[in-house]
């Protein structure tokens, strides 16, 4: 079966990105991110395991003039299943979840997860209430999830099934005040920014 | 099928709705506009006035800490967040409360308390009486609410703090405030 490599993924996807805010998850998702570029709309969690899709749900609300990404990987998005019953709930229409499903834990040793075993996220998030779901495994399926991510008026949802391959890690900042200031700065200007 | 009666019984209905239309009317002076919470009845009122107001929005979560990354990600995007809940998610929040603190965010939630005063159910009591330290052992400022008179001007306060000084804090709700539930059996 094949399956896609995540940069190349992510890389295509975030092509003519434009004004898009991207939260990634903890780990590979974050290297993932940092390999793109390194962009002041950019938001990496390095902890908080299970909370990206939730960080992108409040972004999503205060921001409804911009689109939202939250890529973010299989074991982080298991910890955090409940939310997107919580998000479906809301229906964001500017909030996309993107899952680079490798099926392991990848920054711990590689041990499987349920992905590997018995859960097919795309199924639970459909059960969840979210209306456009899809598992991509192809590369010439990024093309229409990346016009999608640009210009669906929708809550969505993608799983892409990447490889397990261990990459070179590439690191974005991690300190949380500079990137929290460098968002919101970027989102309200530095005056709001620094304000409460 | 037998259930918990969900009444008040050491304070009447008006007192609880005093106090909830006091911490509405200052989520509307504050700006704050994104509310979350995992029900407790302690915050009935509160969350009604929040649900019946267009201005507001809200949002039912599946668990506490959900609603930290929620009020982070307003944060991020300029709005004022706060959660509602109950002692016993306390616990759930440990590890999230880790976002606001290390990203220098606001974080404000108010608890309303089981488990110290006039407790019907024992499985309420572990969490009820180490929500305090457990929320002091994850960088959050706890505040007590022990009188009706107190909920204003401490809610205030916790709001600046947090918003202004971008402080983690905590407002418990003592049960003595909200009224100690009881239970009869057949009860419905």
């Amino acid at each position: 079966m094949s399956m896609l490599n995540r940069r190349d993924a992510l890389r295509t996807l975030l092509t003519e990105r434009e004004k898009m805010i991207v939260v990634s998850g903890l780990g590979s998702t974050a290297y993932d991110l940092a390999s793109c570029g390194n962009d002041p709309l950019d938001f990496p969690l390095w902890g908080a395991m299970g909370g990206a899709a939730m960080v992108g749900l409040g972004l999503a609300l205060a921001q409804p003039e911009y689109r939202v990404l939250v890529v973010t990987g299989d074991g982080e998005m298991l910890m955090g299943l409940g939310s997107l019953a919580t998000i479906a709930a809301q229906r964001p229409r500017n909030l996309r979840i993107v899952v680079m499903d490798n099926e392991r834990f990848g920054e711990t040793g590689q041990q499987q997860t349920h992905t590997a075993m018995s859960t097919d996220l795309a199924t639970v998030a459909a059960g969840c209430g979210f209306q456009h779901v899809r598992t991509i495994r192809e590369p010439g399926e990024l093309e229409p999830l990346r016009m999608d991510l640009h210009a669906l008026d929708d809550l969505l949802f993608a799983v892409l099934k990447v490889s397990p391959e261990e990459l070179p890690r590439v690191l974005p900042p991690r300190d949380g005040a500079y990137l929290t200031h460098r968002l919101r700065a970027e989102l309200l200007g530095t005056e709001r920014a620094l304000a409460g | 099928m037998r259930r918990a009666n969900d009444s008040f019984t050491s304070h009447p209905e008006e007192q609880a709705q005093e106090w909830a239309q006091s911490v509405y009317e200052l989520f509307k002076a504050q700006h704050v506009e994104l509310i979350s919470f995992v029900p407790d009845s302690g915050h009935k009122r509160l969350i009604t006035y929040c649900q019946s107001d267009p201005a507001l929005r809200t949002v039912t979560l599946t668990t506490e800490e959900e609603g930290i990354a929620l009020a982070a990600g307003a944060f991020l995007g300029g709005k004022r967040s706060v959660l509602l809940m109950q002692s016993s998610g306390v616990g759930n929040c440990i590890n999230m409360l880790s976002l606001p603190r290390v990203c220098n965010m606001p974080f404000l939630t108010l608890v309303t308390m089981r488990g110290e005063w006039g407790e019907f159910n024992p499985w309420q009591v572990p969490m009820g009486q180490s929500a305090s330290m457990v929320l002091e052992a994850s960088g959050v400022i706890v505040r007590r609410v022990d009188s009706v008179e107190e909920v204003y001007p401490t809610v205030e306060a916790a709001i600046m703090l947090a918003f202004q000084s971008r402080c983690r804090i905590a407002v418990l709700f003592s049960q003595k405030l909200i009224g100690s539930k009881h239970f009869t059996e057949g009860d419905r």
